[in-house]
């Protein structure tokens, strides 16, 4: 069997999370490879904090956040949609698979959607592998 | 050091089903910093309150964890209770190990309680870094505003005015009355339509407490509960409506037609009109996109002077306005005017539109004797385009055989998947009628299924059966244009387990009921979200059914999903009676999640403030010093852009702070 990989996910309350407790109520299956930190809008959440995760040995990072045109705060996926773009970007730079990394716009309503976003990226990151940085210094 | 209390819920067996419960306890209980955890069946039950209470009171533990079901519907009955007992309610974090663990990993028991344990984890380490914050109460202003006046916007705004708040219905076309003042009559109890609504419409419009906004829309809003700034803007209508008095001679002179609205398209109106002849207000409007400006007289252009007369040549509307109400040689802005409200709380009730028929290639929507069930209603209502005679539109003869299909666009994956509501009923109603007055007519109605759960609508249903209506169970496949205007029916009757194969004068389709497109911009300038069936999306499906994700923003009616009569008109008390809490407490609490600049750290490069959405941060100097960051309180929503973009690290997002969440992603790669 191959390993469970360790997904650290960010969501915004409004959408993602929200997505998430909807695939709960629809009993939608998924594997227990995500772990998701709240965050009021993904404008919250920080380059740093991606960093952070790949660094500590996380196998996999998600943002997700509110389609464009839904955002609770009007703007704040727009502004995540930029920063995160230029860190993919540095990521790939640095010999790191970005393919690790990935920003998912799902609404509150889309809780079927959730579960099989989740599914196909635990399966690709099955393919990757362990993050390479795992147990490093 | 923190003293951190772990509870763990089994929900029943929701949880303990799945999830090993007491091993996520003990693992709970070698986390730094726990010094108690506990287990209990229902952790929200009266009891399992108490456990935490309890320990909170004797001195045990000064943060809460408790790992259940989701903060967005627990948090609140949790913080209260540990505020209860005497602990800052913001010393309190939620794990979520049913609706994000054991519900969706009930194939896993060993990773779902994994899983579980790292959640705990996450929510100890946030726990160990949260800080006591204290709410905060700002004034309320006690108006309200209600968006749309159909009767869903109106009985909301009558329930808000006659609790004594001031309150304002805006709607967007000149009339108020929505789409019941389009139909006949009402089912189950066939009551006219008009009977029952005009004078609603009139106390609304009379009422002291209701100012009433037509031929108006909202362009913008800000703030937030207790406190809205609205702007609407008061379309130009072209006519002096101090001066209008509804007498309709502009609409009988004017020249240019264009298909009614009002009339579904049956028939045309004119560019200078008054929307239906019940109108509140009853008001002309000049339709600027259908008005050829006769006589050359553009609006805001001096008339031309005749050479033998020497007096000005008005155009025909003008010259029939008894009352001066409209003068073409006035400049007016198109844009019309902008009025500003401010409002403690607002309802949405922006109704729906039907599906045209063109849609349905199938249903030869080429041939005018197809017709949607709306229009239907306008033929057979004694105000429509033939004054309430059941004439088909291709010759304007009465119909022999008249065709009902069911669940045009709902129910069917390739449009809407959800299910109309009130389809069912209204063709019923349509059919009864119909019968009622031509008890030789041939009434065939196609359904997938009879849908009639209300109170008196089944027997309404049996009753229509007993008149010798035919109901047939099965689709209907398509049509065919005949010669003699008729249409060839293909169908299937289940029962019979036959096709159908007949030639009908005149079919009527149940088209699905949607949110109109301006919809959508609407809910971007509210900050609404929409559901699976894009509708309007409730804070919850049964516990916040006219509340939003927004607070002081609430639902009433099929904007936020489809529905009767009855049950808008419930729906719109239910939405004026929680807008009216605010409104009545006369202070709303802002809660203290938002972002706060450390003045100290903050270099004043001021590379947040234009990201703000809500302008709410400026840059100050104070006296020779650099310029800093400065966050308007009152208008911060707690979003968390500012801070993240920081370079110095200088905004706190309270709640989401930086140490918090670096212990989450700590615990979570562990």
């Amino acid at each position: 069997m191959s390993f469970l990989p360790n997904i650290v996910g960010f969501a915004c309350q409004w959408c993602t999370y929200a997505g998430a407790d909807l695939a709960g109520n629809l009993r939608a299956k998924y594997p227990p490879s995500i772990k998701l930190i709240k965050v009021p809008c993904s404008g919250r959440v920080e380059p740093e904090h991606v960093m952070e995760a790949f660094a500590k040995g996380a196998d996999g990072v998600m943002i997700g956040g509110c389609h464009f045109g839904d955002c609770h705060y009007k703007t704040g996926n727009y502004k995540t949609a930029n920063r995160m773009k230029i860190l993919a970007k540095l990521l790939e730079d640095s010999g790191f698979d970005a393919r690790r990394f990935r920003l998912e716009w799902i609404s509150g309503a889309e809780g079927y959607r959730f579960a099989e976003v989740v599914e196909e990226f635990t399966k690709e990151l099955q393919q990757l592998g362990p993050n390479p940085l795992k147990g490093g210094e | 050091m923190a003293k951190v209390g772990v509870y763990v819920c089994h929900c029943g067996s929701n949880i303990a089903g799945v999830i090993d419960v007491a091993a996520v306890r003990d693992f709970a209980a070698t986390l730094p910093d726990v010094v108690i955890a506990r287990k209990d069946l229902f952790m929200c039950s009266d009891s399992g309150q108490e456990m935490v209470k309890q320990d909170v009171r004797d001195g045990l533990v000064d943060r809460v964890v408790v790992a259940a079901c989701t903060p967005r519907t627990h948090e609140p009955i949790f913080r209260a209770a540990v505020e209860k007992a005497g602990l800052n309610k913001y010393l309190f974090e939620m794990a979520n190990i049913r609706d994000q663990a054991s519900w969706v990993h009930g194939h896993d028991h060993e990773g779902a309680t994994e899983k579980a344990k790292l959640v705990v984890a996450s929510a100890v380490g946030k726990a160990r870094n949260l800080e006591p914050l204290e709410d905060k109460f700002v004034p309320v202003t006690d108006a309200a505003l209600v968006i749309g006046g159909g009767i869903g916007g109106i009985s909301a705004a009558l329930e808000l005015a006659n609790m004594g708040h001031k309150t304002y219905l805006v709607e967007k076309r000149p009339s108020i009355g929505g789409v019941m003042a389009q139909l006949d009559k009402t089912f189950p109890t066939n009551d006219c339509s008009a009977c029952i609504l005009t004078p609603m419409m009139v106390e609304a419009f009379n009422h002291p407490n209701i100012e009433t906004l037509t031929y108006s829309e909202v362009d913008d809003v800000e703030g937030y509960i207790g406190n809205f700034k609205v702007k609407v803007r008061r379309k130009q209508t072209y006519v002096d409506w101090n001066k209008c008095t509804g007498c309709g001679d502009c609409a009988s002179k004017c020249p240019s037609k264009t298909p009614d609205e009002f009339n579904a398209g049956l028939s045309d109106r004119r560019a200078a009109y008054i929307m239906f002849p019940q109108a509140v207000p009853k008001k002309a409007v000049i339709d600027l996109d259908h008005c050829i400006n006769c006589a050359g007289r553009e609006i805001g252009t001096a008339p031309k002077i005749n050479q033998k007369t020497g007096k000005p040549i008005l155009a025909p509307c003008e010259r029939a306005c008894p009352a001066e109400a409209i003068d073409r040689s006035l400049v007016h802005d198109p844009q019309g005017a902008i009025k500003e409200i401010e409002v403690g709380s607002i309802v949405v009730a922006t109704g729906y539109q039907v599906m045209e028929k063109d849609w349905f290639k199938e249903m030869a929507p080429a041939s005018p004797n197809v017709v949607t069930a709306l229009q239907l209603e306008r033929i057979i209502s004694a105000t429509g385009p033939t004054e309430g005679k059941l004439l088909r539109p291709s010759d304007r003869e009465k119909p022999h055989t008249i065709t009902f299909v069911s669940c045009m666009g709902s129910r069917d994956e390739h449009f809407h998947s959800y299910c109309s509501r009130f389809c069912c009923m209204y063709m019923i109603k349509q059919a009864r009628l119909i019968k009622e007055k031509y008890p030789d007519m041939v009434i065939n109605m196609h359904f997938i299924d009879v849908r009639a759960a209300g109170k008196g609508y089944d027997e309404y249903y049996t009753g229509a059966r007993k008149m010798g209506i035919n109901f047939f169970k099965g689709k209907v496949g398509g049509l065919e244009m005949l010669p003699g205007d008729k249409l060839r029916v293909l169908a299937y009757d289940m029962e019979s387990a036959t096709s159908i194969d007949y030639a009908s004068d005149l079919v009527v389709l149940a088209t699905a009921v949607e949110l109109p497109q301006d919809a959508v911009s609407l809910a971007q300038k509210l900050g609404l979200q929409f559901c699976g069936s894009n509708f309007f999306r409730e804070l919850h499906p049964k516990l916040g059914p006219v509340e939003t994700a927004t607070e002081g923003l609430f639902l009433a009616g099929c904007c936020q999903g489809p529905k009767d009569i009855p049950d808008t008109v419930s729906q719109a008390k239910g939405a004026a009676a929680a807008a009216a809490v605010p409104l009545a407490q006369g202070r709303v609490k802002i809660e203290p999640i938002i972002s706060e600049v450390r003045a100290e750290v903050c270099s004043g490069c001021g590379i947040c403030a234009p990201l703000c959405p809500y302008h709410a941060i400026s840059m100050k100097r104070a006296g020779e010093e650099r310029p800093r960051a400065v966050i308007e309180m009152s208008a911060c929503k707690g979003c968390g852009v500012c801070t993240s973009a920081c370079p110095s690290g200088a905004i706190v997002l309270h709640g989401y702070e930086e140490t918090q969440i670096f212990a989450q992603i700590e615990a979570l790669t562990a």
